[in-house]
């Protein structure tokens, strides 16, 4: 049933077999985890890759990739091949230092926040006590990146691009921390393991359904995923905070952002989902399968939005984050917080 | 078809109006005038205006290089009455000076740069008087017929 | 009082959004345009000059180059104005005058499409860019089968077509417009009902009626700014006065209206299609027309309704082979000179789509 911890344990009992301290044991464990997280991150920017272009394909009654491979598989690796061997172009203008280390923190900080994921029972790198305001700290550190890669592109459009990104990661950021406050109140802990368990008996999509919608679209654009994806604004702006990056430094903002939209699917499967908790009872599949089924639902609802909807103009989008997704939010918190008094009340 | 106006009767009014300054102009058309240069802007405006025209919508803006003179050829709509009338402005080949109407259309704008860019028309009013179409440091105007080509 | 600085942006000649070769500096105060500057002839081939070294069935195949969205309409008011110069509109085979309307008609749809398509495209909508393009590579299919070419068909000529079109052209033509009210629907489910669309279009940057005809708009965006005249229907050239058809009105001259007009008007050119397949006769496609086409001397000047508004021609013949003077009236080049007065004050994603509701296309703007 629960194939990856007993692995762990395998490895665990046989680097301690070896005669090495419980600590050190511990560090290296953890070093093991942190490589099997990143493999699981590049494994699914690669089939998530495969799957925009089939579902958008899909969507738009074309075929998409379909000569290499079966599904065109080897389209995604044909594609790694290609950007790998892409030249790396660094502006003339540019600031370079903060140019070429800009996409590699994008990308480590979407690599962070798989810290606190649990992937099933005991399935966590480090299960924070502090682990939703990990999740948030982390998030947070992207905006920097963005806005690095814009400003030290030295082109108008790139900075325009960063400027609209730090403007909306920032503004769609608290929305989205009061979203999740609702999920938190009802389960009395910022701990992932805890809010999981808490779900058991009732997902907290269901009495938290405002809560969950509101976190949808601000994580949608705190990732800057279509229909928020104005900092690329491919139309006016060309490709935004990245239009000078080429080859792999491209490619690593491409995968970040594939990874992020992993790592909100997945916080947004575990704090509304029910993590890995199997429904109706059905506890004959494992939990990991539960929690990837039901992370994939979230990333194909990400899909679906994307290859539907127009984009938002700039002051439309700050008009419904600060005006009414802010508010909502605030509502959802103090509608809660009466319900669980209540709740108290009659329950003793 | 187009209606066609009673040229005869509008070059007299225009002529009462504005001292001698159009005549009709036979052509194959039948809906063609001869407008003087100096008195372009005051009887474009009258067409426009008067209301008994409505000559309210430029269509066409074109110069054209005859052997013996520049032609401003200017094609008139009216969404009132629609019906069509052609003014026409000869102007000499060494001085081709032409009063601009920028301040009747905004469309004339781009035409009359246009004209200017290729034909060589200098329109004198006009607000920005570059070339459009061709590159700045461009020399001559190539839809002369004098142009002399590679 | 905290001190800003405009910003300048030079947009074009090659970004993704100015469809085709062409170039507008941005004068941006934040993301706010505040003045907008126009650089085109990126694409200009001289047209009007090599017309004057072609004979007059010579140019036939360069219209198709100036609005290479709409091959078959250009042909059409190019012919026309010389047959109206030769003086024999009236000689016109019936059966040629139905094959004609059903082309410019087609290549409306077709134009139309690419309009809705990259308009989608501008608002970032990409679904629904492959929607209306479905539609179009139909009309295209079909275009091909009547000239030979997905967009320079050189059809048309002086006196009639070049060929009759075949039994099966006209079966599948009929299919199409069977379907083409339901996937016309469909665009306006997938984008025009969109909210997020709606807010991004209604009530940007209205130009009213006086404006519209201060600068020259002719066709769809005249229309759309609410002046109720269409060249088919109120000064009806070849055989438009014998159908029945609508013609769309704005009602505030927005991007908006600008977009949605040209919708409505894509089910009108199928009803016009649909009745001339029902009226169309059988005969002759061509008239007798000499051999070498010597227009007596003279000038003649012809406009007809294109999908982008009024394409004209001005030719003055002196009595040749080849005519003195071409002049080509483009709708495009006149209404584009508006954009900086339409986009001054709005965002620069308004001002994307200003442009696009404009509908420009360079071969025309430039020549």
């Amino acid at each position: 049933m629960q194939i990856f911890i007993d692995l762990a344990n395998l490895i665990r009992g046989w680097i301690t077999g070896m005669g090495i301290s419980e600590a050190a044991a511990e560090i290296v464990m953890t070093a093991v985890g942190a490589v099997a997280v990143i493999v699981f991150i590049l494994i699914h920017v690669i089939l998530l890759i495969l799957a925009e272009r089939r579902v958008s394909a899909f969507f738009q009654l074309r075929k998409g990739p379909n000569r290499l491979g079966p599904i065109g598989i080897g389209q995604v690796l044909a594609d790694v091949v290609k950007t790998l061997g892409k030249e790396d172009i660094i502006p003339a203008g540019a600031d370079k230092f903060v140019f070429k280390i800009a996409s590699t923190t994008f990308f480590a900080t979407a690599l962070l926040a798989y810290a606190v994921i649990p992937f099933g029972e005991g399935m966590i790198i480090q299960d924070l006590n502090i682990g939703i305001f990990y999740f948030i700290a982390i998030g947070s550190t992207a905006t920097m990146s963005v806005l690095m890669a814009g400003w030290s592109s030295n082109n108008k459009y790139a900075m325009i691009g960063g400027m609209r990104g730090v403007a909306q990661m920032i503004s769609y950021e608290i929305p989205m921390v009061f979203s999740l406050l609702g999920v938190v109140m009802l389960a009395g802990s910022l701990k992932m393991s805890d809010i999981v368990e808490a779900q058991k008996n009732m997902w907290f999509i269901v009495p938290q359904f405002i809560a969950f919608l509101i976190y949808y679209i601000a994580a949608t654009a705190e990732i800057n995923r279509a229909p928020f994806d104005l900092p690329e604004g491919e139309q006016e702006l060309v490709a935004g905070f990245f239009i000078e990056y080429s080859g792999i430094r491209w490619a690593l903002f491409a995968m970040a952002e594939y990874a992020n939209m992993v790592a909100v699917s997945a916080i947004a499967t575990t704090l509304f989902l029910g993590g890995w908790n199997a429904p109706f009872g059905l506890t004959f599949i494992p939990p990991f399968v539960w929690f990837m089924l039901k992370l994939y639902v979230m990333i194909f609802t990400f899909l679906w939005v994307r290859w539907t909807f127009p984009r938002l103009r700039v002051d439309h989008l700050m008009h419904f984050g600060w005006k009414f997704l802010i508010p909502a939010s605030l509502a959802n918190i103090l509608v809660t917080g009466i319900g669980i008094y209540i709740y108290r009340a009659i329950t003793g | 078809m187009a209606k066609l106006i009673d040229r005869e009767a509008l070059v007299g009014e225009l002529n009462k109006k504005f001292g001698d300054c159009a005549e009709v102009f036979e052509d194959n058309t039948n809906q063609s005038i001869k407008v003087k240069p100096e008195k372009l802007v005051e009887v474009m405006k009258e067409l426009k205006e008067n209301p008994n025209y409505e000559l309210n919508w430029i269509k066409n803006l074109n110069a054209v290089d005859y052997p013996e003179n520049f032609t401003m050829v200017y094609h008139l709509d009216s969404l009132t009455y629609h019906h069509k009338l052609t003014v026409k402005v000869e102007v000499e080949k060494t001085n081709p000076q032409v009063p601009s109407i920028t301040s009747l259309w905004k469309a004339a704008d781009v035409m009359e740069r246009e004209a200017y860019d290729l034909m060589g028309m200098v329109f004198t009013g006009h607000p920005n008087l570059k070339r459009i179409l061709l590159a700045d440091d461009f020399v001559g105007h190539p839809l002369r017929k004098d142009f002399q080509l590679a | 009082m905290l001190k800003t600085q405009e910003l300048t942006l030079n947009m074009g000649p090659v970004h993704p959004s100015t469809h085709g070769v062409y170039r507008c500096v941005l004068t941006l105060d934040g993301e706010y345009v505040r003045n907008a500057v126009n650089h085109i002839g990126y694409l200009h081939r001289g047209l009007e000059k090599l017309a004057e070294s072609r004979t007059y069935s010579q140019f036939i195949p360069y219209t198709d180059r100036l609005d290479y969205c709409s091959g078959l309409a250009n042909e059409l008011a190019y012919v026309m104005a010389v047959e109206k110069l030769m003086g024999i509109t009236e000689e016109i085979p019936e059966r040629a005058q139905y094959l004609r309307v059903i082309c410019a008609e087609l290549q409306r749809l077709a134009s139309h499409g690419i309009f809705v398509g990259s308009f989608a495209l501008d608002t970032a909508g990409m679904t629904a860019f492959f929607y209306a393009f479905r539609e179009r590579d139909r009309v295209l299919e079909l275009i091909t089968r009547i000239g030979g070419n997905r967009l320079t068909p050189n059809y048309m000529r002086i006196g009639g077509v070049a060929r009759d079109l075949e039994e099966d052209f006209f079966k599948e033509l009929k299919q199409l417009m069977d379907d083409y009210d339901a996937a016309i629907d469909e665009y306006d489910g997938i984008l025009t009902g969109n909210e997020i669309f709606q807010s991004r279009t209604k009530g940007v940057s209205i130009v009213s009626k006086e404006m519209a005809l201060d600068y020259g708009f002719t066709g769809p965006n005249l229309r759309a700014s609410g002046v109720d005249y269409d060249m088919r229907r109120d000064e009806p050239y070849g055989i438009y006065d014998r159908f029945k058809f609508e013609v769309p009105i704005g009602e505030t001259g927005d991007t908006f209206d600008r977009y949605v007009l040209r919708v409505k008007e894509m089910r009108e050119s199928v009803k016009i299609i649909k009745q001339a397949l029902e009226q169309i006769p059988e005969g002759p496609v061509m008239a007798k027309v000499p051999k070498v086409i010597k227009p007596p001397v003279g000038e003649v000047f012809h406009c007809i309704e294109n999908p982008k508004g009024h394409l004209g021609f001005h030719i003055v013949s002196d009595g040749s082979t080849k005519p003195y003077r071409t002049r080509i009236y483009s709708p495009t080049f006149v209404m584009l000179s508006a954009f900086p007065e339409m986009a001054k004050g709005t965002h620069i994603m308004d001002a994307v789509l200003i442009l696009a509701s404009i509908d420009i296309v360079l071969g025309e703007v430039d020549r």
